[in-house]
């Protein structure tokens, strides 16, 4: 461990850069589950896989049209509505039925999902390595505190407050939006004045799919999209809504900064024992605060 | 159906079936007796987790951590150390029970889902230690070709090894359910406020709950490592931990030897199955929505349920 004197502000600035736009992905894959979460009251284990769902049909989609921007924004738009379009099947054909079963099962019912779609993305994809460019104008990097930062994380860092308000608008502003906020309360009492509170879930399950698309959309051209990345986020996702608050939308903001920059600083203070950073602060705060640190819906 | 049975006469048929398994080694190949061995130490463990999910009502999301530091304990006394390889059996489910009880202590102030959450990221805590510490653990790697000591080190001799500490640890844990103090855990699980009205100490009870079954965890991840014979970081990961909790839900959470017939089919069936095709997680995955659909008891809760009515209509005649 060298706590070596070359840890400079602009380290330190360009280090917090990198965390708050990771953060932001967390947030876009956090937010989607934390809205499950609060609505259905359940976790959904295969909000990870619809994750990599997501970054693997950006990378098809990318290809298909040629690597420009045309294809990039074409993959922001339809990889995530690809992933709704799975959920949706997933949800109306099965999960529905199961909304009147105890907790576990409904656990037990995503973590079957989980198996299967993580092996249907072996049979489309295959098991190798695949990367995507961002488009021309995203590439190359900017000087922020005196030392070169992607613009691909600049653009991330403008995108993730976007999607937060976006969605605070929607559950706020719109009537499905309040409805589903209701639901997430009184379930009942919902159905008492004649909504279909199936509906209203089918909804929610797939706006909350339809963000872990979006994120894994998102992500494709900052890593290599590989199997396994489903396992690496839902832990970390679970992680951050649980120390967030369940069903907390801002919540999952505040707990995907405090992931996001623990462990940028993890790889700039002790990079060998990065990833133990972000655990410990979950451990920290869920020992102050066991019940997350904002309000939980439930 | 194993209160049919044990009626008329517990021990015989105990025993009966203890002599059939002694007996296997000397009629099957010898990758057989590799295959039951490991469905023996997998039992062990989905045996313990039930200790705590299914009688305890706590949702021990990951048990497979344990499992782990048992395996990590016992390979890295024959490895790292000149101890005798007893004192190695004797620390890993020790060691397990600690790590247990320490985390049981953070996790016991909240419940289920939340109680659940802590656990893992506790879990996961340990988990990305054992990843990263290369000098201890060997890392990613994992600690490969640990000497197992002689006297276990055949296929068969290690078979009835873990035969007969299964045997042992099975009785312990049916005693340990039948005692008051098991009633008193499944008591706690059905009405945690009542129970805490009438005096009971509700954490008491969780907290050595949770030892007993980390206690035997320990115990199932050494025996893991006499077969085996290496220990990688998967055994701490989180997915495997999900995987026990499947065993129990297919053998069925409340009955006693559900989990190790949950156990028995999952090694079973990955071993098989993977023979003929590579997507053996896709076709565990539809077993198991097919489980949630159509039995929601277990296999084992099926069956006991099926034996009852039979039961309950010959009595009505």
């Amino acid at each position: 461990m060298e706590w070596s004197e070359s840890i400079s502000i602009a380290a330190l600035g360009s280090h917090l850069l990198v965390g708050l736009s990771r953060a932001m992905i967390l947030f876009i894959v956090t937010s989607g589950l934390s809205f499950v979460l609060g609505v259905l009251r359940v976790p959904n284990v295969a909000h990870g896989s619809l994750y990599m769902i997501g970054a693997f049909a950006a990378f098809s989609i990318v290809n298909a049209l040629g690597g420009g921007a045309p294809g990039f924004w074409a993959a922001l738009v339809f990889a995530p509505l690809i992933v709704a379009g799975v959920s949706l099947v997933a949800e109306r054909a099965l999960f529905c039925h199961l909304y009147e079963r105890e907790h576990l099962m409904l656990l037990l019912f995503t973590f079957a999902l989980m198996l299967i779609l993580g092996d249907l993305v072996k049979m489309v994809w295959g098991a190798d390595y695949r990367s995507i460019m961002a488009p021309e104008f995203l590439r190359g990097s900017l000087p922020v505190f005196g030392s070169p930062f992607p613009k691909y994380n600049l653009f991330l860092l403008i995108v993730g407050p976007v999607v937060a308000v976006g969605l605070w608008l929607f559950s706020t502003r719109t009537r499905i939006g309040k409805i589903a906020r209701a639901a997430a309360v009184d379930r009942e009492m919902v159905g008492a004045v004649g909504i279909n509170v199936s509906w209203v879930f089918a909804f929610a399950f797939v706006l909350g799919c339809f963000l872990a698309g979006l994120g894994g959309a998102l992500v494709a051209p900052t890593v290599s999209v590989t199997l396994g990345m489903d396992h690496d986020i839902i832990i970390e996702a679970f992680l951050i809504v649980t120390i967030g608050g369940l069903g907390n939308m801002w919540g999952a903001m505040v707990g995907s900064l405090i992931f996001g920059i623990t462990q940028s600083f993890g790889v700039l203070f002790w990079p060998q024992f990065a990833i133990v950073f972000p655990y410990a602060a979950v451990v920290i705060v869920l020992t102050l605060r066991p019940k997350g640190l904002l309000k939980s819906v439930w | 159906m194993r209160q049919a049975i044990t009626n008329k006469n517990p021990f015989l048929v105990t025993a009966g079936i203890l002599v059939f398994l002694a007996c296997l080694p000397l009629v099957l190949p010898k990758f057989y007796v590799y295959i039951l061995s490991l469905i023996f130490v997998t039992a062990l463990l989905a045996m313990s987790l039930n200790l705590v999910v299914g009688h305890g009502g706590m949702y021990q999301f990951h048990h497979g951590v344990f499992y782990g530091i048992g395996a990590y304990t016992l390979a890295l006394v024959l490895t790292k150390t000149s101890l005798p390889a007893w004192i190695g059996f004797a620390a890993a489910p020790v060691c397990s029970a600690i790590a247990g009880l320490l985390i049981g202590l953070f996790c016991v102030r909240l419940t289920k889902l939340y109680f659940g959450m802590l656990q893992i990221s506790l879990g996961s805590l340990i988990w990305a230690i054992a990843f990263r510490w290369y000098a201890l653990t060997g890392g990613d790697d994992g600690i490969h070709g640990i000497p197992i000591p002689g006297w276990i080190a055949s296929i068969s001799n290690s078979y009835y090894f873990i035969l007969f500490l299964l045997a042992v640890c099975l009785a312990v844990m049916y005693l340990i359910l039948h005692s008051p103090f098991g009633s008193t855990l499944r008591a706690v699980r059905d009405n945690p406020e009542r129970c805490e009205a009438v005096g009971i100490n509700v954490r008491f009870h969780q907290l050595v709950a949770i030892s007993i079954a980390t206690f035997f965890a320990g115990l199932a991840g050494s025996l893991f490592v006499v077969v085996e014979g290496s220990v990688f970081p998967d055994l701490l990961f989180w997915v495997l931990s999900l995987e026990v909790f499947i065993m129990c839900l297919l053998g069925g959470w409340f009955t006693f030897a559900g989990p190790i017939l949950g156990a028995a089919i999952i090694v079973a069936l990955r071993t098989f199955v993977g023979v003929y095709t590579e997507y053996w997680t896709l076709i565990l995955g539809i077993i198991l929505i097919l489980l949630i659909f159509f039995l929601p008891e277990g296999v084992m809760g099926f069956v006991e349920a099926k034996i009852k009515d039979r039961r309950e209509t010959a009595t009505r005649r």
